[in-house]
């Protein structure tokens, strides 16, 4: 019988793996937006986990409404880096260093 | 009446500002004339009417509609005043700037500001983890645009790219948190978590779990230590007109979604979250002031000054209520509001002067292209020392009475200390404003050529200025206006 805290395991190890790879990752920005992505899905499975355990609804609703708002994210995401590509002609995160100090 | 229209009036700034936006994207496009007067005019006029409407709806009493999701009360409202006043001031700084860059002199520029003005407002009036979720996106994706606007530069698009990746994984933790605190307490509207917090139906560790997640992904969003990695790159790579956008009204907003979320929301767990916002406050006082000494550029010194003012907030907060007493609680948030408030108004000044400086191909950001202003425009150059003063705290400036009103919150609570921590921190951070004020004065000018600028930024540039010295005599105006509203509003 699966319980809460499976779920909430499962969430919290996909919401490490994707923290890891945001800061772990040195080489390709795609990554950087793939794991912002799995961040969000994490938070998606906690919440209809909740949502599911509680017998209430609202925690559903919020996951389409984080979905809708995860679509507007990468879009955006996606356009600034074909922007910086264009002007960078590459993707390395190892790249972004104009600015230090 | 209907319930649904009484929601939509007392939500009426909100809905003006998204139709006028939506309406201005579509008119702008049958515009021809490059300069977009039109579409700037429209702008004002909408920043305007939410302010009329604002302060029409306003009540005095706390409001909520959308069953629970909105909530209007004074607190808000002021915020939402100051808000557009914000907005208003830096279109009118931002007009000259973006008029002599073709990238940046775009219809969309407006339309992005009247959005993440949007943003702002939801978050101001949220009374629900999905609105704050709601309005804190619609900002940050505004942002995001406009700050990769100027597709061209590198080091825009590099600041767009890191704004975006931290920005996403902030909200990332604050949604984590969020669903946390969902799971603990069954509810989503901050009224019913304090409630259920009070009735003791909540599973602690998962609560202090959340917290831990929330509180990362608001001082992510205020930008404190050590969630502050993105502010100085942000700021040095955005465009200054973009940059004072970021730099000003949205800490408005990420006062209003603290106090909502840890103030009205987790009220019961303060001694929880005080302990938390008290190490970012120290650190974030002590980065601030410290990797601010060295910079060159006067963008990224500006924003590890942003950095330590937000610490400062941030102590106000952290003092309000001592081992379950809630005597001085009103005193010290209305200490922050109050510096908050005079921060925006500092700060908006302080970018207008670098855009006043700049012209076409010139961004004057470098603390060089200060010397000797002096000699090229001696009102500027005392416009400028009144904004440096009053940010380095010299006494009878706005930013004086702002950090004196904390500190005195801290003694209050009994944290002499802390106090003395906060005002040799100040001391540290007072050189690098004095060292702009000695390179306008005593150098001798590299670049001769005149200051460019219309005559209506000059002229709000001065009341600014004056606006900063004036408010000093008369700090009490704005005190007592923060400390009303947030009595009424608690």
């Amino acid at each position: 019988m699966l319980t809460l805290s499976h779920f909430l395991v499962l969430a919290a190890v996909l919401f490490g793996i994707s923290v890891i790879g945001l800061f772990l990752n040195r080489k390709n920005l795609i990554i950087l937006l793939m794991a912002i992505e799995l961040m969000l899905l994490a938070v998606n499975t906690n919440f209809i986990a909740f949502s599911h355990f509680l017998q209430d609804l609202n925690g559903q609703v919020f996951v389409f409404f984080i979905l809708a708002v995860a679509a507007a994210e990468s879009a955006i995401g996606l356009a600034i880096l074909v922007v910086l590509f264009r002007n960078l002609s590459t993707i390395h995160v190892d790249d972004l260093d104009r600015m230090k100090g | 009446m209907n319930p649904y229209v009484l929601d939509l009036i007392t939500a009426s700034p909100e809905v003006l500002v998204l139709a006028m936006g939506c309406l201005i994207l579509i008119l702008d496009l049958f515009v021809k004339d490059p300069s977009h007067t039109s579409t700037f005019v429209l702008t004002m006029l909408t920043l305007v009417g939410a302010a009329i409407l604002t302060l029409f709806t306003s009540t005095g009493e706390v409001v909520y509609a959308f069953n629970g999701l909105y909530v209007d009360d004074l607190m808000g409202d002021l915020l939402k005043l100051v808000l557009y006043l914000t907005a208003i001031v830096t279109l009118f700084y931002a007009r000259p700037y973006i008029l002599q860059r073709p990238d940046l002199r775009r219809g969309e520029f407006y339309v992005l500001m009247l959005f993440a003005t949007l943003g702002m407002m939801v978050m101001i009036s949220a009374n629900h983890l999905l609105t704050i979720y709601l309005g804190i996106e619609l900002l940050s994706l505004s942002v995001y645009a406009l700050v990769a606007m100027n597709r061209d530069s590198v080091a825009s698009t590099e600041a767009a790219m890191k704004y975006f990746v931290l920005g996403a994984l902030a909200s990332g933790l604050l949604l984590y948190g969020m669903s946390m605190i969902y799971g603990a307490t069954g509810t989503l509207s901050i009224p019913e978590i304090s409630d259920a917090l009070v009735a003791n139906a909540s599973n602690p560790t998962i609560l202090i779990f959340g917290l831990v997640f929330i509180v990362s992904g608001l001082a992510f969003k205020l930008g404190v230590v050590p969630f502050h990695m993105w502010v100085p790159d942000v700021y040095q790579g955005a465009p200054t007109a973009i940059t004072m956008l970021i730099g000003g009204a949205p800490k408005l907003a990420a006062f209003a979604i603290t106090m909502r979320l840890l103030v009205s929301g987790l009220l019961l767990l303060a001694p929880d979250w005080q302990g938390m916002l008290l190490i970012l406050a120290v650190l974030s006082l002590a980065i601030g002031n410290l990797a601010a000494i060295p910079q060159t550029n006067i963008k990224r010194m500006l924003a590890y000054s942003t950095i330590s003012h937000m610490g400062f907030v941030l102590l106000g907060i952290v003092v309000g209520v001592v081992g379950g007493d809630a005597r001085f609680a009103l005193n010290a948030y209305s200490s922050s509001m109050f510096y908050v408030v005079s921060y925006v108004m500092m700060s908006v000044a302080a970018f207008g002067v670098i855009i006043l400086l700049s012209r076409a191909g010139f961004e004057a950001d470098r603390i060089d292209d200060f010397k000797g202003l002096n000699k090229r425009s001696p009102w500027f150059a005392a416009v400028m020392m009144m904004i440096m003063f009053s940010m380095a705290g010299v006494p009878f400036f706005i930013g004086f009475f702002a950090k004196f009103s904390i500190l005195q919150a801290v003694v209050a609570s009994g944290q002499i200390g802390l106090a003395i921590y906060a005002v040799l921190m100040s001391l540290i951070g007072a050189f690098y404003y004095l060292r702009i004020v000695k390179v306008m004065y005593f150098d001798e000018p590299i670049d001769e050529s005149p200051i460019v600028a219309p005559m209506d930024m000059r002229v709000l540039l001065s009341i600014n200025g004056l606006a900063i010295a004036l408010f000093g005599l008369f700090p009490q105006t704005i005190m007592s206006l923060c400390a009303f509203s947030l009595l009424r509003s608690l």
